[in-house]
């Protein structure tokens, strides 16, 4: 009773507009500084930990949604083999602190030393780590080789304006090696290069004969909707084809869930081409891209995370240069 | 000592309250008449500069659509389409926040109220139609963009072919016969667009286009400015039936003309 009593007279004493304002204000300055002190003081940490694929093989399973602030850009796999020469990494994260808490992670499990790491495209969430492994030879194929170096910086930018503080120190660091489809030895696994197209203009898949593991980087997305930036869709089933016919044990998607059987592979194939389908028509029916964003996406994709949101992007991302096609 | 921090406490919490109960119910008065509804931060500005402080309705039966996300700053895909208001004499299509708000008028005339096509975006904002009906009154729609800008300040892709002058002005464009609505028309004009706030290139914009029969009638009339995307692409719906043959002319602000038959 008392208590109310004081807040109704303190209230009306205060009743003034100017200054209630003033409290107001005072107390947005105390949540915004608390706000700060908060996200200030937290230390950045992926909390990496590497899930085991059969024997020897370890993967950092990221998170399918798309770049945030929350997730530092930890949205895309990247896998490790253990051999008994040293460590082989399948690309690197989204920054350079991914990179760094990848290899601590790794250094520190195995009591090894990388002897090898591989970019499988020049996608930024695989490729951006690269800086802390500045010491082991990165390779890939010319092609990547080639993009990370003339566009790495931009999409390193970019992903700063994405994910924020993650980012810090990150740059653009490719490949040192430049590496030919075919089947290699290193630390005693045999190890093929496949080179293949239509997610990006090169994408790079890893087998690994000795542990019957497929590396299939972004050509498959499981469990996720399939990013389409820079994809040729046509180009990009047909590698899956080529992939469906290897005879693997496991399969490491670019994104999402590690698997063995051929889910994953129906999945980006079904969706991919939904997708083109569904593009082709809207065009040919005279749609607007504004118009081809607000189409319905089928309920029987809803098991791939972000559906909606990576639905719109696709189109943003591929109806204009189809349009330009069409009005050749 | 502890109950007077306490008390101290629930003041502190009743004032919370009592701003917000007050802050509420001065919105609750403003949204049935003149209220923002996107909240735009120089809502006021732009009504005077793009309305000349003429009456405003918000009305969400001026349907804009924009992504969410500007995926590529310098192609921001928007269409506008007004439904149930009645005949619309003008519609203007701005940015709030854009360097250059002003992006294009549009005249339906003869035609339908709807009109699509992409522009530049430099940073997050709120993307507006304003349609005047014959009353004079702007009945105004709109969607936040959210972007991570640059749209306007890059010089367009065409500028780097050494031919952008060759294709200057050229026309493709193609109209589909729908059965249970109005026809639809789009074209694609060559044309760099630009907005005279890339370093050295002064600004280069198609300003007038328009759509006529073949006896010369106006049918549909499009002011356009800086922020319309490089070789820009238009859709209208129309009752194609009802012309015979459709021709779009247009002058740009170097007095290049544009002029085409549309099929």
């Amino acid at each position: 009773m008392n208590s109310s009593n004081n807040v109704s007279s303190f209230a009306q004493r205060h009743a003034d507009y100017i200054s209630r304002l003033l409290i107001a204000s005072l107390l947005t300055l105390m949540l915004v500084s608390i706000n700060m002190t908060v996200s200030y003081a937290s230390e950045l940490d992926y909390k990496l930990v590497a899930e085991p694929v059969g024997k020897g093989t370890y993967v950092f399973i990221g998170s399918t949604k798309y770049f945030s602030r929350k997730n530092g850009g930890n949205i895309a796999n990247a896998a490790y083999i253990v051999t008994n020469g040293g460590v082989i990494v399948i690309d690197t994260g989204s920054s350079y602190l991914y990179g760094k808490q990848m290899r601590e992670y790794i250094e520190s499990t195995t009591g090894l030393s990388i002897i090898k790491v591989f970019n499988t495209h020049h996608h930024p969430d695989h490729f951006l780590g690269n800086q802390a492994f500045k010491d082991v030879s990165i390779a890939s194929l010319q092609e990547i080789v080639n993009t990370i170096t003339t566009q790495g910086e931009a999409l390193n930018n970019n992903l700063y304006l994405l994910v924020g503080d993650w980012m810090k120190e990150t740059e653009a660091y490719p490949p040192t090696e430049v590496v030919t489809p075919g089947i290699i030895t290193i630390g005693g696994h045999k190890i093929e290069i496949i080179a293949l197209d239509g997610h990006t203009d090169s994408d790079m898949t890893i087998y690994d004969h000795t542990t019957g593991v497929l590396f299939a980087g972004d050509l498959i997305f499981h469990n996720r909707t399939p990013a389409v930036a820079n994809a040729n869709i046509k180009n990009w089933l047909e590698s899956i084809s080529k992939l469906q016919k290897l005879d693997y044990k496991y399969l490491v998607a670019g994104h999402g869930p590690v698997t063995t059987d051929e889910r994953a592979i129906i999945q980006t194939r079904e969706y991919l081409s939904w997708l083109h389908d569904t593009l082709q028509s809207a065009l040919d029916s005279g749609l607007d891209v504004s118009e081809a964003i607000q189409l319905t996406v089928p309920d029987r994709f809803k098991e791939l995370d972000i559906l909606h949101e990576e639905y719109k992007r696709g189109v943003l991302q591929l109806y204009p240069g189809m349009e330009q096609a069409y009005f050749e | 000592m502890k109950n007077l921090m306490l008390n101290k406490l629930k003041i502190v919490n009743c004032i919370i309250v009592f701003n917000l109960c007050f802050m509420l119910s001065i919105n609750a008065v403003y949204s049935q008449t003149l209220v923002d509804p996107l909240d735009g931060p120089t809502w006021k500005t732009v009504h005077k500069m793009m309305l000349a402080n003429e009456k405003v309705v918000f009305d969400d039966r001026v349907k804009v659509v924009v992504p969410d996300m500007a995926e590529d700053p310098m192609n921001v895909p928007v269409s506008v389409k007004v439904e149930g208001i009645g005949e619309i004499e003008e519609i203007r299509v701005f940015a709030d926040l854009n360097p250059i708000q002003k992006i294009l008028n549009f005249y339906p005339g003869k035609i339908e109220p709807f009109i699509a096509f992409r522009f530049k975006v430099q940073q997050s904002t709120p993307v507006r139609a304003a349609a005047r009906t014959k009353d004079g009154v702007w009945h105004v729609g709109g969607q936040w963009l959210d972007a991570t800008g640059g749209g306007c300040t890059a010089p367009s892709v065409g500028r780097s072919l050494a031919n952008w002058t060759e294709t200057l002005g050229n026309v493709k464009s193609r109209l589909w016969s729908r059965a249970d609505k109005p026809d639809r028309l789009r074209f694609r004009i060559m044309h760099p667009m630009d907005t005279g706030l890339a370093p050295g290139i002064p600004e280069f914009y198609i300003e007038t286009l328009e759509l006529k029969d073949n006896h010369g009638e106006l049918l549909a009339h499009i002011e356009s400015y800086q922020p319309v995307s490089e070789n820009p692409f238009f859709s209208v719906d129309l009752e194609s039936k009802k012309f015979q043959g459709i021709i779009l002319s247009g002058r740009d602000n170097n007095g290049n003309l544009i002029n085409q038959v549309l099929q």
